[in-house]
């Protein structure tokens, strides 16, 4: 299982505009290297990241090659109820990882 | 890089502003380049931001993000970090609830780059 790391703070104001941040290990590999031999290193990396809220999808995001490895995303949400978050991230060779986090809204 | 612009927006008029694309203007490592971008918008129902493209000029793919968002974001704003081949300008584009194009750009210089280093 990859390692994430999830930052939301766990109590808030309702209506508060808040900042979510997540970072997964990945190696992000772009598909566009050479191994030792020669040989190209074929692609592996997270295609897509959503972030539902309460069931509520508030963000998603279409990576490519291009973003940096261990994928670090950083975005807003408004605050409504308390309940949790989930995160999902699903790449090339069947790759999947999901992480949840609660949070309290008073 | 062009082409792919003309594939987000379509048809419709690519505007310049509104959109704020914060990058270091010199970056030792391309592997890593903190990004981060924000849409001015009230983000209400009415008026706000659908999706934020980013958009390189000279790495092997010009599709760097996109991504999607709505009211409920409370603020159109982002970062990552991104893997950068070589010095060049990125463009950020957003599309807002009515249909309009807004894009912000940033000029880079790297000076160690990404995708040049193979594995040993």
């Amino acid at each position: 299982m990859p390692r994430t790391l999830i930052k939301v703070p766990a109590t808030t104001k309702r209506g508060e505009i808040i900042e979510i941040k997540t970072l997964i290990s990945h190696p992000m590999e772009s598909g566009f290297r050479v191994g030792p031999n020669g040989a190209p290193i074929p692609r592996d990396i997270i295609t897509l990241f959503t972030c539902t809220y309460n069931g509520e999808e508030i963000f998603r995001a279409e990576l490519s090659p291009a973003i940096a490895a261990n994928p670090f995303l950083s975005f807003f949400t408004i605050a409504r109820d308390s309940g949790t978050l989930a995160f999902h991230w699903s790449g090339d060779n069947g790759f999947a990882a999901t992480e949840t986090a609660a949070i309290t809204v008073e | 890089m062009q082409e792919l612009i003309r594939k987000i927006i379509g048809d419709a008029a690519l505007q310049v502003g509104k959109v704020r694309l914060d990058v270091p203007a010199l970056v030792e490592n391309g592997n890593a380049v903190p990004l981060m971008v924000s849409v001015e918008s009230p983000m209400t129902e009415k008026d706000h931001v659908k999706a934020i493209h980013i958009i390189n000029e000279k790495n092997p793919q010009p599709h760097v993000i996109s991504v999607k968002l709505g009211p409920r974001a409370g603020r159109a704003a982002l970062s990552t970090r991104i893997k950068l081949k070589d010095s060049q300008q990125l463009t950020a584009i957003a599309e807002t609830s009515d249909g309009s194009f807004w894009s912000g750009t940033a000029d880079v210089i790297v000076t160690l780059a990404a995708c040049v280093e193979d594995r040993p």
